[in-house]
């Protein structure tokens, strides 16, 4: 078995509508089994808390806000488990981007904005 | 800005709130059901994975007055009897009426079938199969409340402040996530049922918006609390080895399914020393239990992770599967074979037994201003019973949203901008203003992460007046320093914004937990003091907080209510 290392290397992808994108890596502190949702909140708490990303519940996998793309696959970052080599996450690709790991996932009968726009237009 | 009006706003979209808006709804108000994250998902009780506590009694006699008296037990003498007879009482038509709207309770031989839970006399807490309950209550609400036409839901608008004019409450104001607009709301009645506390603690089992914010709205709004001092701390949350996708109080359903053995890092059995029971019985209350495992702790025979070892190896794998089917599957993902080995556990904060202080229409001291949920305090006094905090919602919540309506019905809208005006001034000020030093980036989530470990270690489990006092003089010094920090100034999705709403909620709330556990000078339910060990039978009185008129916190005292 390899040894564990002592921190991975986390990319984010960063970015808001009509801003071209980057990607910012992050020296994470690795502990045994945890998530990429683990490495996205250690990443907010200690380093960059501007980092815009959707997630509620944390342990359960009950509120299913979580989804998004890591290594080009679509996982909850909630159960992904983070590996020890590399990870690169972003917001899905299939969902409007709204910044940085969150798109528009939340339905259009639930959307302020979306709920003036039909009221006003009919 | 955005500028909305309705009857009856509701701040919050989990049990409770989702409730009060179908109650509100079906009697004739028009809603607003306004959730910071998503409706149904952010708050507890989707995460709820176990029982509702209920007399049916379909399946063995019961009644809902043993109900009560199960329940003024495990309270320790601070229960609100009213309040906790109405939980009790209506309990049951909440569990049939979502029985009609096919939410799937568990059934045996066409009966609801109810588990046992420490605390019950009967077994009458009532569930949705396998560790589901809380999913399915969730989406059985979320369909009924898309149903009511008359019912607005919004995601992602987050209320900080209730207005209210002239002693009354005349709306609110908050701002939607997605794109940083302000949003005020002109509304005859607000509920509010945001939900608890526990995210104000290192080791919980929260959401990330479990933060304070009904507690803080209510006090701002002039509102009283009680019983601040008593959060409820889950005795066997999971500790090691990290678990994912698991709710970290998954333990107890597979304690009072199949028993399961407590050891110390000695490998010793304990609770007995503490007033439990050892053993495979699972009758031990939580209060205890978290006493004893911080005891543990204290006297250093906790493992490495501060946590004891839970032990279902004596319990053969074909009967662990029986009970627990998939949720096996799950584990062995995560590399655990119950067999084989044991799971380290550690008290977790939980739940909160205190909140806005109701009387029985759910309504607060402010006219126009109503409580639902876990946000409300009394009808758990000291300690709550498993199985008791969903129906609370459920029940509270249709009482808060029917009552809202009755008041709301025939009333004019009474909006006005200038008390609107400070709490839109702060907002706009914080989203003014701009960020340069990147030093500032970490500087939220540096705070929120202080102060989940200062309640945790202070006005944890075990309490001193040395170390509740620490706390509180450290909170009160947060509080200014979080004036001092500004959020980053990106439009979309600013959790920055979020973070500093979410930090101003929990630093007075966190100051009311602390304020009002080193007034209580004795050792009661939830609320364990080294410094006074004992019940003190002269405080079987709820203590009141309430803001005055320069916004200082202040306690007193009050008898508790008797059933008429
Ligand atoms: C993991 C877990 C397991 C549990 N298991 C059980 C169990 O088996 N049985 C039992 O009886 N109890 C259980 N409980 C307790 C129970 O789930 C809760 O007490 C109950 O669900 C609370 O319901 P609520 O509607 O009051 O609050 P919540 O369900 O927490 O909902 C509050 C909502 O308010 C929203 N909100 C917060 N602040 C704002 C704001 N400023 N603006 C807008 N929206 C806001 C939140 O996003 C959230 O959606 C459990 C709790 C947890 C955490
Ligand atoms: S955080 Fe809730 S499902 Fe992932």
């Amino acid at each position: 078995m390899s040894t564990q290392p002592k921190s991975v290397a986390v990319t984010i992808q960063r970015g808001a509508p009509g801003v071209e994108g980057h990607t910012e890596t992050f020296d994470v502190p690795y502990r045994e089994g945890m998530s990429v949702l683990d490495a996205v909140v250690w990443i907010r708490t200690n380093v960059d808390s501007s980092i815009a990303f959707r997630y509620s519940c944390v342990n359960a996998n009950a509120c299913k806000e979580c989804m998004v793309s890591v290594n080009g696959k679509t996982e909850y970052a909630c159960t992904a488990r983070l590996s020890t080599e590399s990870t690169t996450v972003g917001p899905l690709t299939n969902k409007t981007l709204i910044r940085d790991l969150v798109t528009d996932i939340v339905p259009p009968k639930e959307n302020l904005r979306a709920i003036l726009a039909a009221r006003d237009g009919g | 800005m955005i500028h909305l009006e309705t009857d009856v706003l509701v701040v919050g979209a989990g049990g409770a709130g989702m409730y009060a808006a179908i109650a509100a709804a079906r009697n004739d108000a028009d809603v607003i059901l306004a959730d910071k994250s998503m409706i149904s998902r952010g708050g507890a009780t989707i995460m709820a994975q176990m029982t509702t506590a209920a007399a049916l009694g379909e399946q063995e006699p019961d009644s809902w007055e043993k109900h009560l008296n199960d329940t003024l037990d495990a309270g320790r003498g601070l229960c609100n009897e009213e309040l906790s007879g109405i939980l009790c009482r209506e309990a049951v038509d909440r569990i049939h009426e979502m029985d009609d709207w096919k939410v799937g309770w568990a059934r045996k031989d066409g009966k609801i079938t109810g588990v046992m839970a420490p605390g019950h006399s009967v077994p009458r807490c009532v569930y949705v199969d396998f560790l589901n309950t809380g999913p399915a209550v969730a989406k059985c609400l979320r369909t009924q409340v898309a149903r009511a036409n008359s019912v607005m839901r919004v995601s992602g608008l987050a209320i900080n402040d209730i207005v209210v004019d002239d002693g009354i409450v005349v709306g609110a104001v908050g701002w939607n996530i997605e794109d940083q607009t302000p949003v005020t709301i002109a509304a005859k009645a607000v509920v509010l049922a945001a939900g608890g506390l526990t995210r104000l603690y290192a080791r919980n089992s929260a959401s990330v918006n479990m933060n304070g914010d009904a507690y803080a709205m209510a006090l701002r709004a002039g509102a009283d609390l009680i019983d601040m001092e008593f959060p409820q701390f889950f005795p066997i949350g999971h500790l090691a080895p990290r678990l994912v996708g698991m709710d970290p109080i998954m333990w107890d359903p597979f304690r009072y399914k199949l028993g399961g053995r407590l050891f110390n890092a000695e490998g010793k059995e304990f609770l007995h020393r503490y007033g439990g029971e050892d053993a495979e019985k699972y009758t031990t209350t939580r209060d205890i239990i978290s006493y004893g495992i911080t005891k543990e702790n204290e006297a250093g025979r906790t493992t490495e992770n501060g946590g004891v070892h839970l032990s279902f190896q004596h319990i053969p794998e074909e009967q662990l599967r029986n009970a627990f089917g998939p949720v096996i599957d799950k584990l062995a993902s995560n590399g655990i074979d119950l067999t084989k080995r044991t799971i380290e556990v550690s008290p977790i904060a939980h739940y909160h037994m205190g909140g806005i202080r109701v009387n029985e229409q759910m309504e607060t001291s402010v006219p126009g201003l109503y409580g639902a949920g876990e946000a409300v305090g009394g009808a758990n006094g000291a300690n709550r019973l498993s199985g008791n905090a969903i129906p609370e919602a459920f029940v509270f919540g249709e009482r808060a949203g029917r009552f809202a309506a009755g008041y709301a019905n025939g009333r004019k809208q009474g909006w006005s901008d200038m008390g609107a005006e400070e709490h839109l001034d702060r907002l706009d000020a914080l989203t003014g203003r701009q960020t340069d030093a990147n030093g500032e980036l970490s500087a939220l989530g540096e705070m929120w992460a202080e102060l989940q470990t200062l309640m945790w270690d202070k006005v944890g489990v075990l309490r001193t007046e040395v170390k509740l006092m620490a706390a509180l003089a450290r909170i009160r010094e947060m509080r200014p320093e979080l004036e001092a920090i500004t959020p980053t100034n990106d439009a979309e999705f600013n959790l920055t914004l979020q973070d500093w709403y979410d930090l101003r909620s929990a630093l007075l709330t966190a100051e009311s937990v602390a304020l009002a556990a080193i007034n209580r000078t004795e050792s009661r339910g939830a609320h364990q003091r080294e410094d006074y060990e004992e019940i003190d039978p002269a405080q079987s009185h709820n203590q009141r907080l309430q803001l005055d008129r320069n916004g200082s916190l202040v306690s007193d005292y009050l008898s508790v209510g008797r059933a008429a």
